[in-house]
């Protein structure tokens, strides 16, 4: 039987030093978008996300030395996810198809970009 | 008698603790099904950026800070559990309990704030999927800390000491949802 990951790692792990990279990543994430820059904004703030999620998971959940199955559980999961997103998602993010139209989604963004530069227009 | 959460095992990972991989597996489904349906409305509904810059990303940065921290005493209480020293992770859960109620009294002001300048969660579909998920994300967060005290409480007696580490892993998912959260709900704007 696995013992607890920890002790098998854990005892030589430097966890604040873990802590103060997570840190520093959370600044970079927060300062980055501030830019400005659309892609910048991308990065720093969804590609560090990932980053930061897998040191949390591999160092403080000790994944990293957990026997594989658990990590197998985990992203069977994730991968039902990915599988829901590709089957649903032309539907909600498109408003209209070769055979269908989403009115309702149109009308909202419509009168939400009105307001909006209605809003603009008055300040 | 040693408990069967960490005696018996079918897959080399002793019971309770491939329980809670199950248990982070459904909550992944959980949290994985509302946050897809979120990114597909943000992409669909470009409006969603200016009803998000309403969003206060100073108050969910410093929520994500605190959030990092108690994973840190999180951990480090399952560290001193595995050294058998369960007064000290008594005091590490307790360190991240603090955390816990940290992030839900910013979350409160935070909220309080939004709804007195309208943004309820009728308002319209971004406030609905805000309140929705950070929400559930703070139910998690208090059943979290609930089960932390109970878990500090036999700890301190070194009872039970392998529910510091069940604990600490549901503990770092939370965590690892917000890590996630922030971005969405605070910085896409």
């Amino acid at each position: 039987m696995s013992a607890s990951p920890e002790a098998a790692d854990g005892h030589h792990t430097n966890y604040v030093k873990i802590w103060a990279i997570l840190l520093v990543l959370l600044v970079i994430s927060v300062l980055g978008p501030l830019l400005g820059h659309r892609t910048l904004t991308l990065v720093t703030a969804f590609g560090i996300a990932g980053v930061k999620a897998y040191i949390v998971a591999a160092h403080f959940m000790h994944l990293k030395t957990e026997l594989k199955i658990a990590s197998y559980i985990l992203v069977t999961m994730v991968a039902l996810m990915v599988l829901l997103f590709m089957g649903v998602s032309p539907d909600v993010m498109k408003h209209d198809g070769r055979n269908w139209n989403n009115d309702a989604a149109k009308a909202e963004t419509h009168r939400a970009e009105s307001a909006h530069s209605a809003a603009g227009a008055e300040h | 008698m040693k408990p069967i959460a960490t005696t018996r095992s079918a897959t080399g990972i002793p019971t309770g603790r491939l329980a809670l991989w199950w248990v982070v597996g459904s909550e992944i489904v959980i949290f994985g099904g509302l946050l897809a349906s979120y990114i597909m409305h943000r992409i669909g509904h470009p409006e969603f950026g200016d009803y998000a810059a309403h969003t206060n990303t100073w108050a969910g940065a410093l929520n994500t800070f605190v959030l990092l921290t108690s994973s840190l005493f999180a951990v480090l209480a399952h560290q001193a559990a595995e050294k058998g020293d369960g007064r000290k992770a008594h005091r590490f859960l307790w360190y991240t309990i603090g955390g816990a109620v940290t992030f839900l009294v910013v979350k409160g002001f935070e909220w309080t704030h939004e709804i007195h300048q309208g943004y309820t969660i009728t308002a319209n579909a971004f406030w609905s999927f805000y309140y929705t998920a950070a929400g559930l994300h703070g139910l998690h967060v208090i059943a979290g800390a609930i089960v932390m005290g109970v878990v500090a409480h036999k700890a301190k007696r070194n009872e039970e000491l392998q529910r510091v580490e069940l604990v600490g892993i549901y503990w770092h998912f939370v965590d690892i949802v917000w890590i996630f959260l922030f971005p969405l709900l605070y910085i896409a704007k």
